[in-house]
């Protein structure tokens, strides 16, 4: 199957300790690696104010996973993630369309400055890769 | 931006909700100093931007007033594409608390 990229965000609780919120980080990966899914990048974000309080809970600590896979781990995780009460929420982004889609987008563009080069930069490109983008879409 | 965001609003929807009459009358001639607006130019056509990050708070927040909704692109003169990608990119930063649904 065609490999899959994701992008992994969870909130832990605020009162978690360090060691806890890296534990619970490494546990993540470890399942990801065990159903052959690939850890790109980790990030911890670190503490930051929620927008809106989630289980009474005023802030949180961000964890972030970038993964490729197949999307069998992404399931396990997120079954593991929904039943552990440290973590306050967690999201998944598939991303691989979206960043094909943007280089494509990119490509588009560069062919198009090589194609007519120096004519009106500004204002003409911009225009153009407005319809461009309404005609693929 | 976000402080006048209501005061255009009110004038742009005035300028629509006129009557036939005066519409007709509004293309034929000069137009009056309130239509006379600065073209509205989508900023991230011109950062040539391809994808928004759901990630990046900072530019999420200039798109959303006070009151937590997403800014029209009326107002704020994104082009169609690329609103659609800031409102996907709002609405995810919502879902994982990094912006708020609803302030106030």
């Amino acid at each position: 199957m065609n490999k899959r990229t994701y992008e992994v965000i969870f909130i832990v609780d605020p009162t978690a300790g360090d060691e806890e919120v890296m534990r619970l980080s490494e546990g993540v990966q470890k399942i990801i690696t065990d159903q052959g899914g690939n850890i790109v990048k980790t990030e911890m974000m670190g503490k930051r104010q929620l927008a809106y309080e989630i289980n009474h809970k005023k802030d949180g600590i961000y964890v972030l996973l970038d993964v490729d896979g197949s999307g069998a781990e992404i399931a396990e995780v997120e079954r593991r993630m929904r039943v552990n009460d440290q973590v306050l929420r967690y999201m998944t982004i598939r991303v691989d369309e979206a960043r094909r889609r943007a280089l494509k987008l990119k490509d588009r563009r560069a062919r198009k400055a090589a194609k007519q080069p120096a004519n009106g930069k500004g204002k003409q490109s911009a225009a153009s890769f407005d319809s461009d983008e309404d005609s693929a879409g | 931006m976000s402080s006048n965001y209501e005061d255009r609003d009110l004038g742009f929807d005035r300028g629509f909700d006129r009557g036939g009459f005066e519409r007709e009358y509004d293309r034929t001639m000069p137009r009056g100093p309130r239509r006379m607006q600065r073209r509205k130019i989508c900023r991230f056509c011109i950062e040539k931007v391809d994808l928004i990050d759901w990630k990046d708070v900072k530019l999420l927040q200039s798109y959303i007033p006070e009151r937590g909704k997403i800014l029209p692109r009326r107002i704020s003169g994104v082009c169609a594409a690329h609103q659609r990608m800031l409102a996907e990119a709002i609405k995810r930063a919502r879902n994982i608390a990094l912006l708020p649904y609803a302030a106030d």
